[in-house]
């Protein structure tokens, strides 16, 4: 990993030079907890714990390994709880208003997920996009406080909180809550000149779930939580 | 992090990798007793799947833009539009900007994953004129804009709940929706299967870069 530029402290390559190469076929069950391998290329590193803050990157090809943060556990475990709230209110309060012609109606969540239900076979995907913009994003937000709580807690971890977590990274590019608040944005900016269109509340709901959901892919350590959950 | 020595891969190291929670473990190893995920060196049946999800996402992609995706009714008339007739007919009316937002998310965009995931699986089987660091990068690319793709589904959904003001305009969704959000989710799934580290196995892993004060052994 990089010793230099934005990342210095992060490692330290120089230390390695007399470092004798592990023995291939038999290293210790210690010494294999003591590795990292990048998950992208595959290249094996010798885990050092980056101050907080700074990261361990890898040299072959740039994916972030190892990224700290102080109080992550905390903030992450509240940015959830505020996703779970901001998904459910969203989800009854309507989101757009619309006016033509003297005639108006508002739109919800539920509402825009329903607007397949009638139309014959895409009625799966009905299903389909409530689980993509409400049921797995409150589910993920769900097992990240489950996995989380007793580690910030300094307890040991929850019954099957590896695979709550796994289960939960398993989903993440499924939970697309922010993709449909930027697509509120552009079926404004479609029937704008249509009708007369308002924003609801559950529209600057989800806006601020874009911002959150940054947030909380950005603060996560992948390598931290697997490490806490190990003991 | 350091480097023991050369940089080597876990499989060159006689080891598998968790791709979870980057735990290594001795060559066969079955299961990854941090996480649970299933190890593999390599995915055995990576490519296979890679094409078998890309060839049902293309095939989803055709109806898509064949069929309407939205169908309007005014009071004047009934339009069925179909993803290209619709920023055609925005064009028309104008609406230079929309038209091309438009194209570029459900035409370039898509049609452009089929290229890229193509053109990495391709480059595992037959190597690639591109770097493996741009390949990497293309990569990432792929994985992450493929699920804005299904922002298209979400604004037919919106419309079509939102637009209902009796005869004076409703809007419903039109056959080629599911095709879309099928081909979204099947490219999703092609993106997903492939392993990345087959585009890094083409070279044996390079030593360490000199860095000043200091050259790997
Ligand atoms: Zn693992």
């Amino acid at each position: 990993m990089r010793g230099a530029g934005p990342y210095a402290g992060a490692m330290t390559p120089t230390q390695t030079s007399h470092a004798p190469a592990p023995p291939r076929p038999g290293l210790s069950a210690a010494q294999l907890a003591g590795l990292i391998a990048c998950p992208r290329c595959d290249a094996v590193y010798r885990a050092v714990q980056p101050a907080p803050g700074e990261r361990a990157v890898c040299m072959r090809c740039d994916a972030v390994l190892i990224a700290p943060r102080r109080r992550a556990g905390e903030q992450i475990i509240a940015v959830a709880l505020a996703v779970v709230v901001l998904v459910v209110a969203a989800t009854l309060a309507p989101f757009l208003a619309i006016e033509a012609g003297g005639r108006a109606h508002a739109s919800s969540v539920l509402d825009a997920a329903l607007a397949f239900a009638s139309a014959g076979p895409a009625a799966i995907l009905a299903l389909a996009v409530a689980a993509l913009i409400v049921f797995i994003p409150v589910l993920r937000a769900l097992l990240v406080i489950y996995v989380l709580a007793p580690i910030v807690a300094n307890r040991p971890p929850a019954p099957r909180a590896a695979a709550a977590f796994r289960l939960s990274e398993a989903l993440r590019p499924w939970s697309m809550a922010e993709i449909f608040a930027i697509g509120c944005a552009v079926a404004l900016v479609k029937i704008a000149d249509l009708a007369q269109v308002h924003f609801g509340p559950a529209f600057w709901m989800f806006a601020a779930l874009v911002v959150l959901v940054v947030i909380q892919d950005g603060f996560m350590c992948r390598y931290s939580v697997w490490k806490s959950l190990e003991r | 992090m350091e480097v023991a020595g050369a940089l080597r891969t876990a499989r060159e190291m006689g080891l598998v990798a968790c791709t979870r929670c980057t735990r290594v473990w001795p060559a066969g190893t079955g299961r990854c007793a941090r996480c649970g995920q299933r190890l593999h060196s390599r995915e055995p049946k990576a490519l296979q799947r890679v094409w078998a999800f890309w060839a049902v996402g293309l095939m989803a992609y055709v109806p898509a833009n064949l069929w309407p995706m939205l169908e309007t009714r005014t009071l004047v008339s009934t339009q069925h539009s179909t993803i290209v007739g619709g920023a055609v007919e925005l064009a028309r009316h104008g609406n230079w900007g929309i038209a091309l937002v438009i194209l570029t998310a459900s035409v370039a965009i898509p049609v452009g994953k089929f290229l890229a995931i193509a053109s990495l699986a391709l480059g595992v089987r037959h190597g690639s004129a591109l770097p493996q660091a741009r390949r990497q990068q293309l990569y990432e690319v792929v994985e992450y804009i493929g699920r804005w793709s299904m922002i298209d589904v979400f604004v037919v959904a919106i419309l079509a709940s939102l637009v209902q003001l009796g005869a004076v305009a409703q809007v419903s969704p039109g056959p080629a929706s599911l095709f879309f959000a099928l081909s979204v989710i099947f490219t999703m799934l092609s993106a997903q299967g492939f392993d990345s580290r087959l585009i890094w196995d083409a070279e044996p892993a390079p030593l360490a870069p000199p860095l000043p004060g200091g050259r790997p052994a």
